[in-house]
C-alpha cells in the first residue's frame, strides 16, 4: 500500500503555484490558469453534491410504484433540478475548466491561457450563474425538465422558470469565454516546434470542444432570451395563439444542446485517449484519425439536432435526413474506439487507477453510442421516445463515458496538480465500486423502458418495481463510491505521497517541469523536437532514465 | 504561430507586453483572433434571430409587408448612412494609429463616438413613434399593451394600421417582436461600442497607443464593423422587404 509511504520525510519544498502566495485574495484575484482550474474544482464539485441529493431522490421515490415519498409536482421539480445542475453546472464545465484550464497551456508549453483575466471572469460568471441558479431553486424552484418546452413553460408552469433560465443565461457565457481562450491559446501559444500534429490528443478533443462553445451557447444563450420575454411578456414568438410555434423553440434548444452533449463527452475523449496510450505505453494507433474525428464530431454534431423531434411535427423527410445524418455522426466515434483498441493490442498495459477508468469509459461509452443509433432510427425512436430507454441511453454516455473520463483524468493528473499521490489500492476499489453501481443503476432502466416504463412519473405500474428496486440498489452502491475518491483525494492533499515531476514516466511536455508546476510552468520556454506520444520501442525501455536526465538539465 | 527559437527572444520589451507573451507580435495576434472568434459567437446570437424571421416571414408574408410599410423608411435609411460613415471614420481611427498620427487618431474616435450616438438618438425617436402607435408588443411595456388602431378602407392616417388583405393583427405583432428583439440587441450592442470607444478616446489622449502597440483600437474598431454589418443586414430586410406589396 503507497498510503504508508506517506510518512516518508517530504523532499526539500520547491515554490509553486499552490504556494507561492498566500491568502484569500490571491486566489480570488489570481490570474493563473492552474489556480482558475482550482477554484472551478471546488465550485463544480460542490454542484454535483447538489445534483447528487436530487439523484438520491429521485431513485428514493422510484423505489415503489406508488408516489409517496414526494408529490407528483415536488418530483417534478425534482429531477428538472437534477437535470439543469448536473449538465450546466458539473458536466458543461467539468473536464475543460479543471482539468482543461490547468493543461491546455502545460501540453502546449504556454505560460498561461492567452486572456488570464478572461479567464477569471469565467469563474466569476459561472459562480453568478450558480448563485441565481440557487436562487431560483431556493425560492421554489423549477419544473419544466432541462428541456423547457414551451408552451409549459411559458404558459403554463408556476415555478421560476425566468430567474432559472437567466442563471443558464448567464452561466453560457462563461463557457463562451473558457471555449475563446483555448482556441486563441492553441492557435497563437504553442511553445516553438510544437506543431499541430505534435500536439497531444486532449488539446485536439478541446479545440473540438471549444468549437461546439462558441458556436452553440450563443444560440440557447438567445434561445432563453427569448424564451424569458414570452413568459414575462407574452410577445407571441413560441405561442400557437399568436401565431407563433412552439416546435420553433425545440429547434433551438436541440441546436445547442444536441452538440452540448459533445461538450460533454469530447473531453472526455481526449482524456482516454492521453490515458490509453501512456498506460499502454505505445504511440496511439491512428493519431491523426483519433484528431480528425474529434473535429469531424464537432461539425456533424451540429446536422444531428432534429433526431430529438421525431415525435413532434417536424416532417417525415426532415426526420429521414436528421436520422441518416446521426448514424454518420456516430462513425468519428466509432473510429476513435477502434483506434484505442488497436492501441491496446499487443502493449504493455498497466492497470493503475486512472487506466481502470478509461477502459470502463470505452465500454460503456459504446453502450451508449450504440443505443443512440436505435433511439436514431425513426420507427424504434416512436417507441422508446420519451421512456427509461432514453433516460439508459444518456446516462451510459454522460456518466459512463464523461465522469469516467473525468474521473480518469482527475487521478492521472493529480499528482501534477496537487503535488501528491493519491492512494492507488483505494482508486482501484473505488473504480471497481463505481463501475458496479454504475452498470447496475442503469442497466435495468434499459428493459424497463424497453418495456414502455415512461420517463418523467413519480408513481409507475407495480410490473416495473423489479428494475427500479435494482436501480436504487445500484445508484446506492454508486453514490457511496463517489465518496470514496472524495474522501481519498482530500486526505492525499495533506497525507499522500510527494509526487515527483514525472510520476508515470511519460514524455508529454506537462511532465517534464515539477509537481506541482512553478507559476510560470516552466523555467524556460520548452522547445519541441519529439513526437507526440514518442515512447521507446519496449526493447530499449529506458524511458525513465532517459526523463531524468533531460529534467535534470532543464 | 513561432516556430522558429530565433523569434523568442526579447527585443526589448515594451511595455505594454504582458509577462505570459513572448512577444508583442504575438499579443497582437491573439487579441485579433480573439475578437474575431468573439464575433463568430455574435453571429450565432444573432443568427438565432434571422431564423426566427426568416421562419414568420415566410409563413405571414402579408403581415410582416404591412408591418414594414408601417416603419419610418427614411430614418431608417439616414441611419444607414450614419452607420457606415461611422465604419470609415473608424477605419481611418485605426489606420492613424498604426502609422502614428495622434491628432487624426483622436479626432476620428470622437467622430465615431458621436456618430454611434446619433445613431442611437434616432433610433430612440423611432421607438418613440411605435410606443405612441402602441406597437410595442405583447406587455412589454406595463400599462401599454400591444394594440395599434387598424385604418379603415380610404383612411391614410400613418399613425394608425394599414392591413393588406389576409393580414392581422397578431402577425403583425409577430412582425414587431422580432423588430424590437434585433433592434434593441443590435442598440444594446452599440451602447456597448459606444462605451469601448469612449475607453479608447481616454487613452489615446493619454498617448498609450503607439504604431508598436495599436492592438485595442484595432479589436474594438473590428467590433465596430461588425456591428455595423448587423445593420447593414437589418435595414433591409425589416425596412426594404416586401414594401413593393403596397399598391
Ligand atoms: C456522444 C454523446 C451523447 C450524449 C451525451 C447523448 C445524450 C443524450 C441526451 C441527454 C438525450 C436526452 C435528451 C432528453 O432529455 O430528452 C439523448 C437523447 C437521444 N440521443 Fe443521445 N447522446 C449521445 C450520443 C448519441 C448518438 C451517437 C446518437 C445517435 C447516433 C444519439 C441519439 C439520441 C436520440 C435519437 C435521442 C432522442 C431520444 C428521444 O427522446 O426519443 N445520441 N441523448
Ligand atoms: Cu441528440
Amino acid at each position: 500500500m503507497r498510503a504508508i509511504e506517506a510518512f516518508e520525510p517530504p523532499p526539500p519544498s520547491k515554490v509553486n503555484y499552490i504556494n507561492a502566495q498566500y491568502g484569500l485574495k490571491s486566489w480570488l484575484l489570481t490570474k493563473d490558469h492552474k489556480r482558475i482550474a482550482l477554484l472551478y474544482l471546488g465550485s463544480i464539485t460542490f454542484f454535483f453534491f447538489i445534483g447528487g441529493l436530487y439523484a438520491l431522490m429521485i431513485r428514493l421515490e422510484l423505489l415503489t410504484p406508488q408516489g409517496d415519498l414526494l408529490q407528483s409536482t415536488t418530483y417534478n421539480k425534482v429531477f428538472t433540478q437534477h437535470g439543469i445542475i448536473m449538465i450546466f453546472f458539473f458536466l458543461i464545465p467539468s473536464i475543460p475548466a479543471t482539468l482543461g484550464n490547468f493543461l491546455v497551456p502545460m501540453m502546449i508549453g504556454a505560460k498561461d491561457l492567452a486572456f488570464p483575466r478572461v479567464n477569471l471572469l469565467s469563474w466569476y460568471i459561472y459562480m453568478l450563474g450558480g448563485v441565481i441558479t440557487i436562487y431560483a431553486l431556493l425560492a421554489g424552484g423549477v419544473d419544466t425538465g432541462w428541456t423547457f418546452y414551451t408552451p409549459f413553460s411559458t404558459t403554463f408552469s408556476n415555478s421560476y422558470v425566468v430567474a432559472t433560465g437567466l442563471g443558464i443565461f448567464v452561466n453560457g457565457f462563461s463557457s463562451i469565454l473558457t471555449g475563446l481562450n483555448f482556441i486563441v491559446t492553441i492557435h497563437t501559444m504553442r511553445a516553438p516546434g510544437m506543431t499541430w500534429f505534435r500536439l497531444p490528443l486532449f488539446i485536439w478533443s478541446h479545440y473540438a470542444t471549444s468549437l461546439i462553445m462558441i458556436l452553440g451557447t450563443p444560440v440557447v444563450a438567445i434561445t432563453i432570451l427569448l424564451l424569458a420575454f414570452e413568459r414575462v411578456a407574452r410577445v407571441g414568438i413560441f405561442d400557437p395563439a399568436l401565431g407563433g410555434d412552439p416546435i420553433l423553440f425545440q429547434h433551438l434548444f436541440w441546436f445547442y444542446s444536441h452538440p452540448a452533449v459533445y461538450i460533454m463527452v469530447l473531453p472526455s475523449m481526449g482524456v482516454v485517449s492521453e490515458l490509453i496510450a501512456n498506460f499502454s505505453r505505445k504511440n496511439i494507433f491512428g493519431y491523426k484519425f483519433v484528431a480528425f474525428s474529434s473535429l469531424a464530431i464537432a461539425v456533424f454534431g451540429f446536422l444531428v439536432w432534429g433526431h430529438h423531434l421525431f415525435v413532434t411535427s417536424q416532417s417525415v423527410y426532415a426526420g429521414m435526413i436528421f436520422s441518416f445524418l446521426s448514424f454518420a455522426v456516430a462513425i468519428p466515434s466509432a473510429i476513435k474506439v477502434f483506434n484505442w483498441t488497436a492501441t491496446l493490442f499487443k502493449s504493455s498495459i498497466s492497470y493503475d487507477t486512472p487506466m481502470l477508468y478509461a477502459l470502463g469509459f470505452i465500454g460503456l461509452f459504446t453502450i451508449g453510442g450504440m443505443t443512440g443509433l436505435f433511439l436514431a432510427s425513426l420507427a424504434t425512436d416512436v417507441h422508446l421516445s420519451d421512456t427509461y430507454f432514453v433516460v439508459a441511453h444518456f446516462h451510459y454516455i454522460m456518466v459512463g463515458g464523461a465522469l469516467m473520463g473525468y474521473l480518469g483524468g482527475l487521478h492521472y493528473w493529480w499528482p501534477k496538480i496537487s503535488g501528491r499521490m493519491y492512494p492507488e489500492g483505494w482508486g482501484r476499489f473505488a473504480a471497481l465500486v463505481i463501475f458496479v453501481g454504475f452498470n447496475l443503476t442503469f442497466l435495468p432502466q434499459f428493459v424497463a423502458g424497453y418495456l414502455g416504463m415512461p420517463r418523467r412519473y413519480h408513481a409507475y405500474p407495480p410490473e416495473f418495481q423489479v428494475f427500479n428496486v435494482l436501480s436504487t440498489a445500484g445508484a446506492s452502491i454508486l453514490g457511496f463510491g463517489m465518496l470514496i475518491p472524495a474522501i481519498y483525494l482530500v486526505w492525499s492533499m495533506r497525507y499522500g505521497k510527494h509526487a515527483e515531476a514525472n510520476p508515470w514516466h511519460l514524455p508529454g511536455l506537462e511532465w517534464r517541469t515539477q509537481s506541482p508546476p512553478p507559476t510560470e510552468n516552466f523555467e524556460h520556454t520548452p522547445i519541441v523536437d519529439w513526437e507526440a506520444y514518442e515512447f521507446a520501442p519496449p526493447e530499449e525501455m529506458e524511458v525513465v532514465g532517459r526523463f531524468r536526465r533531460e529534467l535534470e538539465t532543464a | 504561430m513561432i516556430e522558429s527559437p530565433a523569434a523568442t527572444e526579447h527585443i526589448q520589451a515594451h511595455p505594454a507586453l504582458q509577462h505570459h507573451f513572448e512577444n508583442m507580435e504575438q499579443q497582437r495576434e491573439a487579441g485579433t483572433l480573439g475578437m474575431w472568434v468573439f464575433l463568430v459567437t455574435e453571429i450565432m446570437f444573432f443568427g438565432g434571430m434571422f431564423l426566427a424571421y426568416t421562419l414568420y416571414r415566410s409563413k405571414f408574408p402579408a403581415d410582416f409587408a404591412s408591418a414594414s410599410n408601417h416603419l419610418d423608411i427614411t430614418l431608417g435609411a439616414v441611419n444607414t448612412g450614419v452607420l457606415i460613415l461611422s465604419s470609415f471614420t473608424m477605419a481611418t481611427a485605426v489606420w492613424s494609429t498604426q502609422v502614428g498620427k495622434r491628432q487624426t487618431q483622436i479626432l476620428c474616435l470622437v467622430l465615431t463616438l458621436l456618430l454611434g450616438l446619433t445613431f442611437l438618438g434616432i433610433k430612440a425617436v423611432e421607438y418613440y413613434d411605435k410606443y405612441e402607435d402602441a406597437l410595442v408588443p405583447g406587455q412589454l411595456i406595463p400599462g401599454r399593451p400591444f394594440g395599434p388602431e387598424v385604418a379603415q378602407e380610404g383612411d391614410h392616417d400613418r399613425h394608425k394600421l394599414h392591413l393588406l388583405p389576409g393580414a392581422t393583427v397578431e402577425h403583425v405583432q409577430m412582425f414587431y417582436w422580432i423588430y424590437f428583439a434585433m433592434t434593441g440587441m443590435h442598440a444594446l450592442h452599440m451602447v456597448i461600442g459606444a462605451g469601448l470607444i469612449t475607453f479608447l478616446i481616454i487613452f489615446s489622449v493619454k498617448g498609450r497607443y503607439d504604431p508598436e502597440y495599436h492592438s485595442p483600437v484595432e479589436v474594438i474598431g473590428l467590433y465596430w464593423h461588425f456591428v455595423d454589418i448587423i445593420w447593414i443586414f437589418l435595414f433591409p430586410l425589416l425596412y426594404l422587404l416586401g414594401r413593393h406589396f403596397e399598391h
